[in-house]
Parts: structure tokens; C-alpha cells; sequence
């Protein structure tokens, strides 16, 4: 029997049977997923929310261990000193000290020669990958990684992949030459011979450079990105001095 | 590693020092104002107020109660450690620029810059352990040495005090009669500005850096030549471990490299050498600005620099540097 004017008040009557619907005003209990191998731990908790929503709330942290800190008996009592100075009204959100995002490595020197990792040729990547005893993965369509397999390619739209990997080896020694054949002003410290502190991403580009030839005259640069948009992200195009021929 | 980034001081740091047990370190920067951090977490706990210059250097005593800076100001104050309260002042008329406990914190070294007709010294305090009873007179005053004093430590024993400068030549001193005793070598020592000095854990042997690009390793008796190990930049601060055998050097950027465009930010390095082989291990990145304070933390396990950005980076190391060959 309902009761108009009152549609919200439940009866004893109407709660034996087990219907959830009518429950809406229980909150489900708030979880806690402890942590996982990765140290991360998740709580859960419902709540309602301004316009009467049940809201459910996932908080994600990760909690990581920077340091051992193994204090003397002193130390501890020193952790536990007031405040003074210019900290007595440091608030929580002061931001004064903050882990680094970045993950900064004893950097070893490389010896003066060798090839820094990233920067590999395709014939040579593979043979020099298959050395280190690593599993061999080629990817069909972009053939000079060997770090994905096909399917797993980032590459994937492109055209003609199998023309652009035929022109790859042997554009790759042309591509060393290309650095000075440009017209553009090469300061000192990236010449060649010059004291290199600073040039990985100059020899980035020389290595990892196509050599494009035979191209119409009245080809300009946008005719260019569209060509190559698809292969690579953000070229840098580089271009030859016109030689007059007699 | 991830390191710990503190950006308490909005000018330059000058130094850094942890004490003995290795959970406070205290920075100096050119913003008047040292700040004490823990080592572990690098969370702030509090700051000397009272200086009206660039505090160059620190020290704290052995039970972590007494901290004495060197300011800018023309004076070395004397600090409790955990409340900031200043205890004393000693006056000069001159800048003072590095300061010093001795074995027992009951002496310390302050050493002043030359400021118009005075010529810099070497100045030691008496320090009383009940801070009422401070006076301000020197035990002992030596003069000698052209151009600034950059550092001043103690020797062995509190017996001879060891001074570095501009004019780039070692001296030891007899820290009770001040009669030199020992000078290094023109030949084989710097060429240029000594700027910074570090002595071993054991006190046997010290480094130096200066701006003739290098560092090296003198044993703290003789004064004779160890180690060199070279760089490309000008050194600003050296450090040694206490745990293993690696010197660690930080500098800035040569003049003639300024203009070149680099992309990287982030990249002045310290360095690491191994300390026998004088080879180059490798370098951490980070700073924005020329490094100008190093600091190991006496358990080995950590370090710290402070940059020309107002930053102090504390490194907690991982596990593969305890396992580095060269």
C-alpha cells in the first residue's frame, strides 16, 4: 500500500524482499587492492556526490622506495626537531622538494669510435644484434628495427615500404656525405674534426638520412612532406647546392 | 637513480656539507640565508637567518649541535644547529670566505678575503663549548698568501692547518707557531685558481680543483703530488667517497663553449674518476647551471650537488654504481 506524497519511504514490508534496486541508498564498502608486484596500490571508494550520483573514486599510488636510511640513534631524534626559520610555515603544497621525473644514469664515457646504440644502419643493426645474442625480431614492413615484430609495427601505413628499405643501404653511406654538401653555414663545433661535445643529434640525422635523387626541379617542400609525411614523422630536409653544368 | 631536487636558495649555492652522521646536510648559497635538509628525503627543516651577504662555506661540529658560517657580510656567525638561534658573531674587515672545525670542535679556521689595504688571512678561533662565554679573538692570525684564500682545513692532529687559493699554490701552515712549512710545487702544481679542497675520509690524503681545468691528489703530510685527473671544464667542487674509490669533480662551462647551441638542457655533469686509475667512469646530468658545491654523504651511499641554478640535487645511488668496473 502506498501512501501518496511519500514515495521515498521504505517499509519493513517491501525490504524483506531482496531487491537491490531499493538498496540505492547503500554505499557498496570502499576496497582496498593492495600492493602488486609493482608496488602499487589501489582504494576504492563510493560516495554520493551534489547531485545525489553514486560516485566511485579510484585512487592509484605507487609507493617507491628511493633509500635505505639507517639512522643513529641522534638521527632519529633529529627527524623528530620543530621547524624553524624560513620552514615554520611550510605548507604541504610548498613544492620545495621534489623527486625528479627523470631517470638520470651514471652516463659511462663512450669510446671515441664506436657507434652510440641508437643511431644503426639496417644491415649492421641486425648483424650486430644477432652478436649480442639477443632474439632476432624483424619486422616485414619496416625491416630495419629489430626490436617489433609485423604486427606489432609502427609503421604500418606505410606505401611502399620494400622501395624505401632497397634504397637504404645504399643511402646510408651517400647519407654520411650529406652533412656537408648542404649550402648552409655549419658552425665550428659541428664541423667535421671539431671538438664534438654536443652532436648526437647531428649525427642522428646523418645516419638515419635518406638520400633522394633525380627529383624534378620544380619540386619544393611541400611536395616533399607529402611524399615522405608518411614515413617519417618530422623530416628535416636538407637540401643540395645547384651545380650549373657547363 | 631518481634524484631529489631542492629548491630552497633562489641564487647560486656556494657549498654544501653533511654532518658526521649523515642525516642533515647544510647548504650555502649566495641568498644569505644557509638552510639545513635531511639527507635522506631532502625535506627541509630550517634556515639561519641573520646573514646580509653571500655565505661562501660551513661547517658543522661533530654532535651535530654548533654550525659556523662564513659570510660575505665581513663575518663568521656561530648557529645551534636545531633551533637557528645565532650564538655569536665574530667581526672582520674583510669578507670571510671559508671556515673550518678543527678535531674536536674546539678551534676553527676562518679565512678572509683581501678587501682594499687588508691583505687576506688566516684567521683561528677558539670555540667555548658554553656559547656565552664566546669571545671573539683570535688565537692566531697568519698573512702571506697574494690573492684570495679559496679554502682552509685542518691537517692531522689539528697540527698544521693546509690553505689553497688564487694564487694557486698549497701551503701547509704550523696551525701554532704560523710558520709555513710546506708549499707546492710550481712545476707540478695548478696552473690557476685553486677553488675548492677536500680531504679524504681518513685525513691522510686531499684533493683540489681549480680552473686550470684539473684535480689533484696530495698526500696531506708531505704535500706531495698523487693524482691528477683532467677535465674539459674549469672545476668548481671536488669530492671523494668515503666508500669507494672515486674522486668526483663539478664545473662549469668553458667561455669559449657559450655560444655554441646545444639542445640539451640539463647537461653540466659531475663527473666521476676513479681515483687510482684517474680514468673517467662517468658523469651525472642534470643541472641547469654550472655545479659549484659537491658533497658525499660519510656513508658512501649518496651525494649531493649544488648548481649555479639555485638547485641542490640529492642522488641516492643505485645498486649497479657499488658494482662499476672499469
Amino acid at each position: 500500500m502506498h501512501i501518496v506524497g511519500q514515495p521515498n519511504k521504505l517499509r519493513w514490508g517491501e525490504l524483506e524482499e531482496d531487491d537491490p534496486e531499493d538498496l540505492d541508498f547503500l554505499l557498496p564498502p570502499s576496497m582496498e587492492i593492495g600492493p602488486d608486484e609493482n608496488g602499487i596500490k589501489r582504494q576504492i571508494d563510493y560516495k554520493f556526490n551534489d547531485d545525489g550520483h553514486k560516485v566511485k573514486i579510484t585512487t592509484t599510488t605507487r609507493v617507491r622506495k628511493l633509500a635505505n636510511a639507517h639512522l643513529s640513534k641522534r638521527a632519529v631524534e633529529r627527524r623528530s626537531w620543530r621547524k624553524f626559520g624560513d620552514a615554520v610555515h611550510e605548507d604541504v603544497g610548498s613544492r620545495l622538494t621534489m623527486v625528479s621525473t627523470e631517470e638520470i644514469l651514471l652516463e659511462r664515457p663512450m669510446h671515441p669510435g664506436s657507434k652510440p646504440e641508437e643511431t644503426k644502419v639496417a644491415g649492421d643493426s641486425l648483424a650486430q644484434l644477432v652478436k649480442g645474442g639477443a632474439v632476432l625480431m624483424v619486422c616485414r614492413t619496416c625491416g630495419k628495427k629489430g626490436d617489433h615484430w609485423t604486427s606489432r609495427c609502427p609503421y604500418k601505413d606505410l606505401a611502399s615500404p620494400t622501395d624505401a628499405i632497397a634504397d637504404k643501404p645504399a643511402a646510408s653511406e651517400m647519407a654520411s656525405a650529406a652533412a656537408g654538401k648542404g649550402g648552409t653555414y655549419v658552425p665550428p663545433g659541428l664541423r667535421a674534426g671539431a671538438d664534438r661535445t654536443g652532436i648526437d643529434v647531428r649525427r642522428r640525422n646523418e645516419e638515419n638520412s635518406v638520400r633522394v635523387a633525380n627529383l624534378s626541379e620544380d619540386t619544393r617542400e611541400p611536395d616533399l612532406q607529402e611524399l615522405f609525411g608518411t614515413l617519417v614523422s618530422l623530416p628535416v630536409l636538407m637540401w643540395p647546392s645547384i651545380r650549373e653544368r657547363a | 637513480m631518481r634524484p631529489i631536487l631542492m629548491k630552497g636558495h633562489e641564487r647560486p649555492l656556494t657549498f654544501l656539507k653533511y654532518n658526521r652522521d649523515g642525516d642533515l646536510l647544510f647548504s650555502c648559497a649566495k641568498d644569505h640565508t644557509p638552510t639545513v635538509w635531511f639527507a635522506d628525503n631532502g625535506e627541509r627543516l630550517g634556515t639561519y637567518r641573520g646573514h646580509n651577504g653571500a655565505v661562501w662555506s660551513c661547517d658543522v661540529s661533530r654532535d651535530s649541535l654548533r654550525l659556523v658560517t662564513a659570510s660575505a657580510d665581513q663575518t663568521a656567525k656561530l648557529w645551534n644547529v636545531q633551533t637557528g638561534a645565532q650564538l655569536f658573531s665574530f667581526n672582520f674587515g674583510s669578507p670571510a670566505r671559508s671556515v673550518d672545525f678543527s678535531v674536536g670542535d674546539k678551534l676553527a679556521v676562518i679565512t678572509t678575503d683581501p678587501f682594499m689595504e687588508l691583505s687576506s688571512a688566516i684567521h683561528v678561533k677558539r670555540i667555548a663549548k658554553d656559547p656565552s662565554e664566546q669571545i671573539g679573538e683570535s688565537v692566531l692570525v697568519i698573512k702571506g698568501p697574494q690573492g684570495r684564500i679559496n679554502r682552509a682545513v685542518w691537517g692531522p692532529l689539528n697540527k698544521t692547518i693546509i690553505s689553497a687559493g688564487e694564487d694557486a699554490v698549497i701551503r701547509i701552515w704550523d696551525s701554532e707557531t704560523g710558520k709555513l712549512l710546506e708549499e707546492s710545487d710550481k712545476e707540478n702544481g695548478h696552473r690557476k685558481t685553486i677553488t675548492s679542497l677536500c680531504k679524504s675520509a681518513d685525513g691522510s690524503h686531499f684533493l683540489t680543483g681549480s680552473l686550470d681545468k684539473s684535480a689533484k691528489l696530495w698526500d696531506i703530510r708531505s704535500l706531495t703530488l698523487i693524482k691528477t685527473y683532467v677535465t674539459e671544464r674549469p672545476v668548481n667542487a671536488v669530492a671523494m667517497s668515503p666508500l669507494l674509490d672515486h674522486v668526483v669533480l663539478g664545473g662549469g662551462q668553458d667561455a669559449s663553449a657559450v655560444t655554441t647551441t646545444d639542445h640539451r638542457a640539463g647537461k653540466f655533469e659531475a663527473k666521476f674518476f676513479d681515483k687510482i686509475l684517474q680514468e673517467e667512469i662517468g658523469g651525472v646530468k642534470g643541472h641547469f647551471g654550472p655545479i659549484n658545491a659537491l658533497a658525499f654523504n660519510p656513508d658512501g651511499k649518496s651525494f649531493s650537488s649544488g648548481g649555479e641554478d639555485g638547485y641542490v640535487r640529492l642522488h641516492h645511488f643505485d645498486a649497479d654504481y657499488f658494482n662499476i668496473k672499469i
